[in-house]
């Protein structure tokens, strides 16, 4: 059965649709963490993206509304670690955790009302042809429009990265911000910029969760994804398409080892359970083991606060 | 790790709130290990917990708290701080509270689906689950097509091994050809990993899906792969209104009123209690129309017989997994070998994990 061609085709598309998360939340860490700011906050702004979403889809029926509004209240909430960290120049590492603990409350006190209430289905595309086209139907069509951009996401930040002038200054902010600040770039503003960008793709990612993959509200829901997500950004050594290697790994893995289970194989499951986290980390570290592309793409100053010399 | 001490950072910080107010008026403590809001477990035990309140009694309660050391802190806190009755509601409570139990001899405990009393003010209770288990296996041994039901198991403890043995053997009695797939998520509440597991059993040919963990995003999953499923603890039906034949309804509140007016009334005393589809510890939702007005009837039937005792989840003969003799024929398997259940019986297959 498991050797089965369009079985086959199934499974990498279920692959597919559980890496969307992690997908979204690292890319918009890894633009945070490129300017230099380590937000351990990821968790948090995820399940406020997920409540918000939710909410928003139950009180306004309209789950283009619920997006862009998931998307914003991880603005939001990524604007207050912005304005600690950056304005009032508070340790990274504290602010990421309180703001993972409050988005963890916060989100569980607004969502009380929303408990138990049945999501709505999200439009999925060219769902006739996942059915018609064996192999590739599953593959490639049948998902929300969120996972296509997903996928297209890491290429775009790579882009960003490394062609454009934006992307530049994010970088040189990232390695020296000193140097930055001399060449007359803003290094708060820009900061600030990469924060937010960051909370609103966690947003997303929270959303993708409440409305799309489990579509429901339930307390806790993103359950540790955030953490997932931020481990990606270091072992794929801040390179957006090893984020989306990576972030496939895991999700690829984790449904492998439920397939395995169902099969019946004789393999220790608690083995398999561990094996999604082990070999992602293997594979990032062997496929991340060029120590001068790891120099080349790793934020110098990350974490350290920057204030500007008067 | 950084969730599980996020988790007792907020339980410790919640807890220094009530230690402040320590009254000599009667109070009982519950300890939850998933949210209120799961929608399942917890949430059956929160509206236990609801009715202890209405009955006139002060409650507390402290959710999400891990399974182990985590908890041992949150149940002894809640002892210090002035609860005279406490409820801990998860299997993996038991060790913490019988070591807590011990430090304070005048606070009553109560522990759900445990089997260790080793003080005299330690109580355990339980639900005889297996009981709905067994009509879920009936109907699901009617309704699959393919042969195959697909079970999310959570942790390879007996009780959890007691509900897949029921529902096999239930179903294999009406339909021999039956197979029941098992994954392990251990975890008791990860939506996305129950969906996944979902699908992944539904992508692996099975047409019915049951699980014994506490979200509902299996029987949602299930509801969108067009196959059949039940809830667990509490009657999941508007999830996934197509799909679920029925839920197994866990119903704390009449017990835990009664434990609590006995403590503040001074008649408590240790006890194991393990009730089932008779006292309505355990329930089930209403049948979907979908299974037929004849296995409806054949459901309700085999509901009453559990109930008055007239048939039995595991009645002789049952064999393990390797063909030995468990219970002869025309026995019936004892409390004692229910309580520690810990092989599959034939006809499950895969190992349980060690």
């Amino acid at each position: 059965m498991i050797l089965d061609i369009s079985f086959i085709g199934i499974l990498i598309g279920s692959i597919m649709a559980s890496s969307v998360p992690l997908i979204l939340a690292a890319s918009g860490e890894l633009i945070t963490e490129r300017s230099g700011v380590l937000n351990l906050g990821v968790e948090g702004m995820m399940i406020i993206g997920a409540i918000s979403g939710f909410a928003l889809m139950v009180i306004t029926d309209n789950l283009f509304v619920a997006i862009i509004g998931s998307m914003l209240s991880g603005v939001i909430i990524s604007l207050i670690f912005g304005f600690l960290t950056q304005s009032l120049l508070t340790n990274h590492v504290a602010t990421g955790l309180a703001l993972t603990i409050f988005g963890i409350g916060l989100s569980a006190m607004l969502g009380k009302n929303f408990v138990g209430i049945p999501g709505k289905d999200f439009p999925i595309l060219f769902e006739s042809l996942k059915e018609s086209i064996p192999f590739f139907g599953p593959i490639l069509f049948g998902h929300s429009i969120i996972l296509y951009f997903a996928f297209v996401l890491p290429f775009l930040t790579s882009y960003f990265l490394k062609k454009t002038k934006l992307g530049l200054i994010v970088r040189a902010v990232g390695d020296s911000p000193t140097s930055a600040s001399n060449q007359g770039i803003n290094v708060i503003l820009v900061r600030y910029c990469c924060i937010l960008y960051g909370g609103s793709m966690c947003g997303l990612a929270g959303a993708y969760l409440s409305l799309i993959y489990t579509p429901q509200w339930i307390e806790n829901m993103t359950a540790g994804r955030g953490w997932i997500a931020l481990a990606l950004v270091v072992f794929a050594t801040w390179s957006p398409i090893k984020v989306l290697i990576g972030a496939l790994i895991f999700g690829g893995i984790t449904i492998m080892q439920l397939h395995m289970q169902a099969v019946g194989l004789r393999i220790p499951v608690q083995f398999l359970s561990a094996l999604p986290y082990l070999m992602t980390i293997i594979v990032l570290v062997v496929i991340s083991r060029d120590s001068r592309k790891i120099k080349l793409n790793t934020p110098t100053s990350l974490a350290k606060i920057f204030y500007k010399e008067k | 790790m950084y969730k599980n001490f996020l988790r007792y950072l907020t339980s410790v910080i919640f807890l220094l709130g009530f230690s402040a107010s320590a009254s000599a008026e009667f109070k009982v403590g519950f300890v939850y290990v998933g949210p209120t809001g799961d929608h399942g477990w917890t949430y059956q035990h929160h509206e236990g917990r609801n009715a202890v309140e209405a009955a006139g009694i002060k409650t507390t309660y402290v959710e999400s708290v891990p399974e182990g050391a985590d908890a041992e802190r949150v149940i002894r806190q809640l002892a210090q701080s002035g609860h005279d009755l406490i409820f801990t509601t998860s299997f993996g409570y038991m060790d913490p509270t019988n070591k807590v139990a011990k430090e304070f001899p005048n606070v009553k405990f109560e522990h759900a689906t445990g089997y260790k009393r080793e003080h005299s003010n330690v109580s355990t209770y339980s639900a005889r689950f297996y009981e709905g288990r067994t009509l879920l296996g009936h109907i699901a041994g009617k309704m699959t097509k393919t042969n195959t039901i697909g079970y999310i198991a959570s942790f390879p403890i007996p009780e959890v091994i007691r509900g897949i043995n029921a529902m096999t053997l239930a179903a294999q009695k009406v339909n021999p050809n039956i197979k029941t797939k098992i994954v392990w998520v251990f975890t008791w509440y990860d939506p996305g990993k129950e969906a996944e597991a979902a699908q992944a059993l539904i992508d692996q040919g099975a047409d019915i899906i049951m699980q014994h963990t506490d979200s509902t995003a299996p029987v949602q999953t299930a509801e969108k792969a067009g196959v059949w499923s039940f809830g667990q603890a509490s009657d999941m039906q508007r999830f996934a209104p197509k799909s679920i034949l029925t839920s197994i309804i866990d119903d704390w509140a009449p017990y835990y009123v009664e434990r609590a007016i006995a403590a503040r009334d001074g008649t408590w005393g240790q006890q194991d209690t393990w009730h089932g589809l008779n006292e309505g510890m355990v329930a089930m939702a209403p049948y979907n129309s979908a299974m037929g007005s004849d296995l409806v009837k054949e459901v309700e039937q085999l509901q009453k017989d559990l109930a008055s005792g007239k048939a039995h989840s595991f009645t002789g003969p049952i064999y393990d997994q390797k063909g030995k003799l468990l219970v002869a024929e025309g026995k019936v398997a004892d409390d004692g070998m229910l309580a520690g259940m810990s092989v599959y019986v034939k006809g499950v297959e895969g190992d349980i994990p060690k």
